[in-house]
């Protein structure tokens, strides 16, 4: 590749090559021993923007198969009465018929449902397809580096997940149906194969897909924080990092300290499925008969789940947190507002988030006297949070800003940000909890904060990266349709469960409550949510048309650096190839948000300080 | 490249052994969670009480020697002592075998004194946690196996790159004895 040190056409180009740093990467061919063909190139490829890509399509297809199942149970609890016969061609058994025609949904399959959805979301969608993208993609491209510390450690985190996600998927199909105990598998009804017809073959398939997806969490974790500590260009210090990078570094220590626990936790369960101990059961009675099994507590099981469970709220919320603020700067054309607050803030929601663990436990007969403790560290999260809302909104503030999708669903993210917050607050408070507890409060609180959140922000990256993951724009009107249409229907969902929480409606239920005499003035309500939750379904098929049609015949990136943003992915050609800079690797000069500084729009980071300038970044 | 790669590290260490340094606080966190459950659930009393069959002593130490025999071994590498390289990989790897061979008796040992698997949470925890542990060990011994095969196959040369992998390997061994010792420790307080 001697073609690299040409000319330098550009003032990027020059910068590169003088103070760009040759690692005489590409004397060694490794393009041409990786990339040979097809299958290496795209399917077992070890080059991070290509696995970026498979977390990201892989993602898309569960966030179609959660978000189908949410349909069909919304379907359930808004139009009881109606008729599901049309679903048996999909549903098969699942949808019972009687002998009048009218179907009606299983009530165990409801369970399956609601488990799947969450089990799904969460963890198949909003961890891996969110932080697998992005991390993938951004890591090595933000900090300059030409891959990950391990490609190969990295490949097998996306094919762990692909297993599990296989495992998973297969687990859907069995005759007593998928797991149906709920995504917090709580013992007993994880804990013994009799106790319902999910509790079979369907938790132990669930087990193993979530042993293979720790495994891949891990894999990807270690690989994300080593890369960060240990591959940064010359002049990238920690300091001078965009905020994604902090926000992913953070999360993946999460995961790497959360998710060990959590498989702690399903070990034993496993144990006490199949080898006869009693970590969590005692003295338990299925089906009429006493089983001998003794002395042990499901509290230990919620310790250990949610030990994983808070952090993991944070693993999902933290990249979107990272790419909005990114996108935000770059599309307000305004640095992003208290940097260094805004790090801080990360590091204390990353710290905080192993010591709130037990607000999920309130009711679960924990002492009053401890709960105390994880109320005060539970409210104090909002601090960092409120300090984060606050930047966001001093940086769009006065600015100039751009309306595209990306810093439209980056406006979003904020938004339902504050609103589900706001709820966390009130459930925070262990005496407010004890009422509203397992209502459809908690369901709206954390759809907003995190559902609906995180993928505001995985929007936000998804239509802001694009032009550097395919080479090709989205639709501009088909996104901010999707935007608009999205919001409003977003909250349309959700924002009615306050109400019906608050009311005391319970969450999980196949009828939604309409057995109590006090819930039944809900019905219209509830219909109306379901409508609004078909409306927002269908309406994402504006996302995967313009996704999937974009990347093969979108408009055509002509320039490096689209959105005139400053880090250095944009600096890398616009077809980047394996070692993404095709010479030199440009080194750091400042920090990532000089926009509009001494009347420039913008100066890329790998611009040197003029004299006397002083680095924003670095102020420490 | 390795020494250009280098000078632009942002920190010292090798990515590789950093890689290694967090996979270790992650299964850390693994032992921690299962001994936190254990302190959690004895609180919570019904908890059978019994002592620990000695054979974990002997365990104990031996697992200790095989820390001091790799330690050998990684300074005659080093130093240029082929012999003493060599000698003392292979007592590392004996050792690591019997350390495996006599858990497997203190479980049978546990059993035979009615601690059994499935009688009462506080035996299940020994075993699952030792069993675990065991199963750590078994990674290392594959560890030890690769870096045997080095020492007896490949012709005697310190290398840069192979003391980077032998380094790797004997820090996870050392962490698997550390491991061992806190989780005896942790249990002779216990009970
Ligand atoms: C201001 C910050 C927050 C506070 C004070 C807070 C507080 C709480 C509390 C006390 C609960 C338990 C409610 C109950 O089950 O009775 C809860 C549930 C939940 N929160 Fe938050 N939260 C906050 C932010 C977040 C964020 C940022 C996320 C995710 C990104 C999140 C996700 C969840 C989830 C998933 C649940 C329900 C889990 C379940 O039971 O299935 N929360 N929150
Ligand atoms: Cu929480």
């Amino acid at each position: 590749m001697a073609h690299v040190n040409t000319v330098a056409e550009t003032l990027e180009d020059k910068l590169t090559q003088e103070l760009g740093y040759n690692d005489h990467f590409h004397e060694h061919h490794h393009g041409d021993k990786f990339q040979s063909n097809f299958l290496t190139t795209y399917i077992f490829s070890t080059d991070h923007k290509i696995i970026g890509r498979q977390f990201l399509i892989t993602g898309i297809f569960w966030a179609f198969i959660g978000a189908a199942m949410s349909i069909v149970f919304r379907l359930q609890l808004g139009f009881p009465e109606a008729d599901m016969a049309w679903l048996r061609p999909i549903l098969g058994k699942w949808i019972m018929v009687n002998e009048a025609g009218i179907g009606k949904l299983d009530p165990e399959f409801y369970y399956s449902l609601v488990t799947m959805h969450g089990t799904i979301l969460v963890f198949f969608v909003l961890t891996a397809g969110l932080s697998g993208t992005f991390a993938n993609l951004l890591i090595p491209l933000q900090i300059g580096a030409r891959d990950m510390a391990s490609p190969l450690l990295n490949a097998l985190s996306y094919w762990f997940f692909f297993l599990a996600g296989v495992v998973l998927f297969i687990s859907l199909f069995l005759s007593t149906g998928p797991f149906s105990g709920g995504w917090t598998a709580y013992p007993p009804l994880s804990a013994l194969p009799q106790a319902s017809d999910g509790s079979g073959a369907g938790m132990t398939m669930w087990i193993v897909a979530m042993a293979l997806f720790v495994v891949s969490s891990l894999l990807g974790g270690v690989n994300y924080i080593t890369t960060i500590l240990n591959l940064r260009t010359k002049g990238m210090s920690l300091w001078r990092m965009p905020l994604p990078m902090w926000a992913i570094f953070v999360t993946a220590i999460l995961g790497v300290l959360s998710f060990p626990v959590l498989l702690s936790g399903v070990l034993l369960l496993m144990f006490d499925r199949s080898m006869g101990t009693s970590f969590y059961l005692s003295e338990i009675v299925v089906g009429g008969e006493i089983l001998d099994r003794i002395g042990g507590s499901p509290i230990l099981f919620q310790h250990l789940f949610w030990f994983l469970g808070h952090p993991e709220v944070y693993i999902i919320i933290l990249p979107a947190m990272g790419i909005v603020s990114e996108v935000l700067s770059v599309h307000s054309r305004k640095p992003i507002f208290g940097y260094t607050a805004m790090v801080y803030s990360i590091l204390a929601i990353g710290f905080l988030a192993f010591i709130v663990w037990a607000h999920h436990m309130f009711m679960a007969g924990v002492n009053p006297f401890i709960s105390n403790f994880f109320v005060i560290f539970t409210l104090i999260i909002a601090v960092p949070s409120a300090v984060k809302v606050f930047n966001w909104i001093g940086t769009i503030y006065g600015s100039n800003f751009r309306f595209t999708s990306a810093s439209l669903f980056g406006v979003g993210f904020v938004s339902m940000f504050i609103s589900g917050g706001l709820t966390g607050i009130f459930l925070g408070n262990s005496a407010i909890d004890i009422a509203l507890h397992d209502t459809y409060f908690v369901v709206a609180h954390f759809h907003i904060v995190m559902g609906v959140a995180a993928f505001f922000g995985m929007f936000a990256g998804v239509y802001h990266w694009f032009p550097k993951m395919f080479s090709r724009y989205m639709n501009e009107t088909l996104g901010k349709i999707h935007f608009w249409g999205t919001l409003v229907g977003a909250y349309a969902i959700f924002w009615p469960m306050h109400y019906t929480g608050m009311a005391g409606v319970p969450r999980r239920y196949y009828d939604g409550g309409a057995s109590f005499d006090a819930f039944r003035h809900f019905e219209d309500l509830n219909r109306f949510i379901t409508v609004a939750a078909i409306f927002v379904f269908f309406l994402q098929a504006l996302f995967i048309v313009n996704f999937f049609y974009s990347i093969f015949s979108g408009k055509k990136l002509t320039v490096k650096n689209p959105w005139g943003a400053n880090s250095l992915e944009w600096t890398t050609p616009i077809k980047p190839g394996h070692g993404n800079w095709p010479g030199n690797i440009p080194t750091v000069q400042r920090w990532a948000y000089d926009y509009g500084k001494g009347g420039e729009e913008f100066i890329p980071q790998y611009v040197p300080l003029k004299e006397g300038e002083h680095d924003l970044g670095e102020g420490h | 490249m390795a020494a250009l790669r280098q000078e632009y590290n942002q920190s010292k260490i090798h990515p590789q052994k950093l890689l290694l340094w967090v996979a270790i606080g992650s299964i850390i966190m693994m032992f921690g969670a299962f001994t936190s459950a254990y302190v959690v659930r004895r609180a919570a009393g019904n908890w059978l009480e019994f002592k620990l069959p000695d054979i974990f002593m002997v365990s104990t130490a031996v697992i200790l020697a095989s820390s001091l025999t790799i330690h050998l071994a990684f300074s005659g590498f080093k130093k240029g002592k082929e012999q003493q390289y060599k000698g003392m990989l292979i007592a590392t790897f004996v050792l690591g075998l019997v350390f495996v061979l006599l858990q497997y008796k203190g479980w049978e040992a546990l059993n035979s004194m009615g601690a059994t698997f499935t009688v009462n949470p506080s035996s299940s925890f020994i075993y699952v946690i030792s069993g675990l542990h065991a199963a750590h060990v078994l990674g290392g011994i594959g560890a030890l196996a690769v870096a045997l095969t080095h020492a007896y196959v490949l012709p005697y040369k310190p290398t840069l790159r192979r003391k980077q992998r032998f380094d790797l390997v004997v820090h996870y061994w050392h962490f698997v004895d550390i491991l061992w010792v806190y989780l005896m420790v942790f249990f002779m307080l216990q009970s």
